[in-house]
């Protein structure tokens, strides 16, 4: 494996074109993405440089629509091939992998019975009536997973379905859709909820698992790493000057709206939603939802389907605005304040929370296993 | 005796997927059964919301197709609504429906599909000279150095040393259907790597207009980003130039690359022409309208029907009318009120699902009773193909000039007759052939929007109709796209604000639906009968068939749902002006000048 002092990774790199000094600077982006101070980068080189073996990977589809294996694919740092050449071996991954049928859950078998794998789960688990909405090979996704995380060293859910229950699992929950931590229970599990999860998360995650031979650091309740789910969109949100001035896009299309001021009463999320998408963006950093004029539709929290799209959430402003001095002209006065701080603790279930009480007020039908404030 | 061969999962496809196939005693297919084996239940979910969200949780139907469930979702409330959208927004919805059948026909191609005919372990075998002497040979792509080729065979023979093949563990390699030089399968090889790096710029166009890829953000009405040269926070010339970039790249790489390949790789597999036809039915709902998408004549790919090979006549479909497009459950799992005999236009379906097969974990699935997640549409009562397969067919039977010159190029590479299109290689085909003609339409689309945008006109969305106190209380109204996959259909009820009513009949669900009440299979299902497995628990046989249809089983099970079912400014930089029109390619005289940007 490392035969002329080289690793893989460099040799690779070496094939592709890429030099020592790119390769250095992205181990250098990564720890950014990371949180890490830049640093950090050295000690990321050389872990990836050392590693002769690569980590045995099972990532299941179960419930799911396939859009965090995409979202996975359009990885730029490393690459969705740097990844599964260098990083990893990918064992097993229903849209990828050559193999099919018997071949296909042989793999998946072998790589248990060897153990020291991560597993990824991407979708939820559908648990009612006999567990018959979701079957591979004949056999239930409860059973496969079960059997899969036998002896995984840590379980990695992408994506809000198998972090949260996601779509599979809103109001009505017709399939009796469950999250990975409600059938797991005896394994490190890291949630990287979004719909779908930014590539760049799964990305991190991986190398900081493979650099410092641990998941990074959770939050307690939601297991969701700091590093990616620690700040409010709103925090960090280029329009929050719009915000704190009470300028606010009133109509699609409007001079607001081509200004580029605050979404909130178009009904953004992003006051309750935790994520670094304003940070990291998307593909290549290329936008990210509001840079494009649309609102966050709080994709990263558990259960955000239950809250209608383009209804203002009902927020606490943690700063009083009269502390900003007025800047230019204004007309409108700002959101009302209550005196309520935000924590990272509770702001993540007030979406939940919202949700589903808008939801739920016109039903009068069973639960349903609804569950839509789990979380709070 | 007949002898069942099952692959499950079916992998390289979106979702769960099974296939029972019973073979002679000389493992010919006689009989082949398609089984969906995951349901989430969309439509249930959809019901009682607010139509303006539709779209985002039917767009979550499929994360490999995203996108085009948004568009049928938009269009259906649209219609429902009768909500007429501006210019700008139909000419970028266009330029983002074309974007997604790119990017899917790339990855199906390289990601998918190229593995059932490419031989990864073969390629070790490659003088890689010879491949830089074929690469060269047929295109002007440039990456083509003995040094570059070489370089990844090396990588691969260490992944191949390494004993972690990764993705790549267990295939069936060295398996006797595979027939390439070795030289072609290492081109291949070289090509599904830069595949999975180019696509990464093409769907930069989904996340200029819509924030992200997968799942972009749309809007009932209209686009959602706006358009104004003065911001920094809408669609400018900088913004423009990563669109222009965009487009030019998937032009590129279809010309010089995905389409080269195809016509390298397939006189290998000739045998593929007279294999996995089907039904030779064909459905398209058609798709690109000029302006408004009730200008039906306007289509850049036709709506209509053809049915028994015959070319000479496209018959007129109507997705209103309810006698033409009908759901049927004989071998699905759901019941119907009405029976399992009678088949239910979308806006009258209703839908209970109910299992009835074997307790997992089984061996075999009852094929003699229900069998699938997936019910079978039907179109005046036959079973259809959708897809790349029946649009370049109505394409080139409505004489495409473009579709006619791509085909008779590629029949003439093959020598092939006509009837060469009708089989997996056909399908296969077919994909690369129309994506060549959407990338020509997506420059003039690109020029189209800069036309409009000189005009002065920065609308994007229609919000006349944006607040539900202007809605009807009844309305219902059908959104139909070509999806990469195939015809989509989204048929939405609204009641007094609300959804009551969300039905989706999908490519998929078209193409792999069991066996109706007359027990006609659907396209998966014949295409596979004739096909000889050389090696029976290595079936890649029936993957090439199955593959060439691009099987998306998320979008393709899902449940119709009746109502008493359970169930700041900016400094225009001259040299990005001069950037953005000085390509290869583009008109000569320049569409834009910095004096428009000065207008307002």
């Amino acid at each position: 494996m490392e035969s002329n002092g080289r690793s893989l990774v460099e040799k690779s790199l070496i094939a592709r074109g890429i030099s020592r000094r790119d390769f250095f600077k992205y181990c250098a982006l990564v720890a950014g993405t990371l949180a890490l101070p830049t640093s950090y980068g050295l000690r990321v080189a050389e872990a990836l440089e050392k590693k002769s073996e690569r980590l045995p990977v099972i990532w299941l589809e179960l419930q799911d629509c396939a859009g965090c294996s995409e979202s996975f694919t359009r990885a730029a740092k490393p690459s969705a091939a740097d990844v599964v050449l260098d990083l990893i071996s990918l064992n097993y991954h229903e849209t990828l992998m050559a193999t099919a049928g018997t071949q296909a859950e042989k793999l998946r078998e072998d790589t248990i019975k060897v153990g020291g794998y991560l597993v990824i789960v991407e979708g939820a688990i559908p648990s009612s009536e006999g567990d018959i909405y979701c079957t591979i090979g004949g056999k239930t996704a409860e059973q496969i997973l079960h059997d899969t995380v036998k002896n995984a060293v840590a379980v990695v859910s992408v994506g809000s379905c198998s972090s949260f229950g996601g779509l599979p699992k809103t109001y009505p929950n017709p399939t009796g859709a469950k999250r990975v931590m409600d059938l797991v229970k005896d394994k490190p599990i890291l949630n990287l909820p979004g719909c779908p999860v930014n590539a760049v998360n799964i990305t991190a995650t991986l190398v900081h698992f493979l650099t410092f031979g641990k998941l990074p650091a959770i939050d307690d309740k939601l297991h969701r790493p700091l590093f990616a789910y620690g700040s409010l969109i709103h925090n960090n949100c280029p329009r929050r000057g719009h915000f704190n001035r009470g300028k606010f896009v009133r109509e699609w299309g409007d001079e607001g709206h081509k200004k580029g001021w605050c979404l909130y009463k178009m009904g953004c999320k992003g006051p309750v939603t935790f994520s670094n998408c304003p940070l990291v963006k998307w593909n290549d950093s290329v936008s990210w939802p509001i840079g494009s004029g649309h609102g966050c539709i709080g994709c990263t929290e558990p259960d955000f389907w239950d809250h209608p799209l383009y209804l203002p959430v009902k927020i606490q402003e943690v700063s009083p605005p009269a502390f900003y001095p007025a800047v230019g002209v204004e007309t409108e006065k700002p959101i009302d304040a209550t005196s309520v701080a935000v924590t990272g603790a509770i702001a993540g279930a007030i979406l939940g929370a919202v949700g589903a009480a808008a939801v739920t007020k016109n039903r009068h039908s069973k639960d349903g296993n609804g569950q839509s404030s789990g979380e709070s | 005796m007949a002898q069942r061969v099952v692959v499950d999962p079916i992998t390289r496809i979106e979702g769960h997927f099974r296939i029972e196939a019973e073979m002679d005693d000389n493992n010919v297919i006689r009989r082949a059964y398609s089984s969906g084996t995951m349901v989430r239940g969309i439509e249930i979910i959809m019901r009682d919301r607010d139509p303006r969200d539709a779209w985002a949780i039917a767009q979550r139907t499929c994360g490999v197709c995203t996108t085009v469930h948004s568009f049928a979702s938009i269009r259906a409330v649209e219609d429902a609504l009768d909500i007429r959208i501006p210019r700008n927004a139909n000419l970028i919805r266009n330029i983002m429906i074309a974007q997604q059948f790119i990017h899917d026909h790339v990855m199906h191609f390289y990601h998918l599909h190229a593995l059932d005919w490419v031989d990864v372990v073969a390629a070790l075998k490659a003088d890689p000279k010879e491949t830089s002497r074929v690469a060269r040979s047929l295109s002007s792509w440039p990456k083509t150095s003995p040094a570059y080729f070489a370089s990844i065979q090396n990588k691969v023979k260490e992944i191949v040393a390494s004993g972690q093949l990764t993705i790549f563990a267990d295939g069936y390699w060295g398996h006797p259907a595979y027939k390439l030089p070795p030289e072609i399968d290492l081109l291949a090889v070289v090509h599904y790597l830069e595949a999975l790096d180019a696509q990464r710029d093409f769907v930069k166009i989904h996340t200029v207009f819509g924030g992200k890829n997968p799942h972009p953000n749309f809007l009932v009405g209209g686009v959602p980003f706006p358009i104004d040269l003065t911001s920094d926070k809408a669609l400018n010339a900088d913004t423009l130039a990563i669109i222009q970039d965009a487009i030019e790249k998937m032009h590129t790489f279809v010309y010089q690359v995905y389409l080269p390949d195809l016509l390298a790789i397939a006189p290998y597999y000739k045998e593929y022409t007279k294999l996995g036809e089907g039904l030779g039915n064909f459905l398209s709902w058609g798709e690109f309208p000029v302006d408004d998408i009730r200008n039906v004549d306007s289509y850049l790919v036709p709506r209509g029907a053809i049915l028994n090979r015959d070319l000479s006549t496209i018959h007129a479909v109507d997705p209103r009318d309810m006698g033409q497009v009908q759901e049927f459950v004989k071998h699905s799992w759901y019941d119907y009120t009405v029976g399992d005999d009678v088949g239910l236009h979308p806006w009258e379906g209703e839908t209970d699902l109910h299992y009835t097969g074997p307790k997992p974990p089984y061996e075999h699935l009852d094929i003699k009773e229900k069998y699938s997640w997936l019910k079978s549409p039907r179109w005046e009562g036959h079973p259809m193909e959708v897809g790349p397969l029946a649009r370049m067919l109505i394409l080139y039977a409505s004489g495409n000039t473009q579709a006619k010159a791509l085909v008779e190029r590629t029949l003439k590479t093959l020598d092939a007759p006509v009837e060469a299109l009708f089989s997996t290689l056909g399908r296969t085909a077919a994909r690369g052939l129309e994506s060549a003609i959407y990338v020509n339409a997506m420059r003039g689309w690109y020029n189209d929007l800069i036309e409009n945008i000189k005009t002065g006109d920065y609308t994007i969305v229609n919000t006349e109709k944006w607040e539900p106190t202007t809605w009807p209380t009844h309305a219902k109204g059908v959104g139909t796209t070509e999806a990469p996959r195939g015809s989509l259909g989204h048929w939405a009820v609204i009641d007094n604000g609300k959804i009551t009513n969300y039905q989706q009949v999908v490519p998929t669900t078209w193409n792999a639906s069991p066996e109706d009440q007359k027990g006609q299979g659907g396209a998966y299902e014949r295409s596979l009968e004739r096909t000889k497995i050389a090696i029976p628990d290595q079936p890649l046989e029936i993957l090439r068939t199955i593959h060439s249809f691009d099987p998306c089983m998320a979008c393709a099970v899902h449940m119709v749902d009746a109502n008493h079912k359970t169930l700041g400014t900016t400094t225009v930089m001259p040299s990005i002006v001069v950037q953005l029109f000085s390509k290869a390619n583009r008109p000569t005289k320049p569409i834009l000048t910095i004096g428009d940007f000065q207008r307002k």
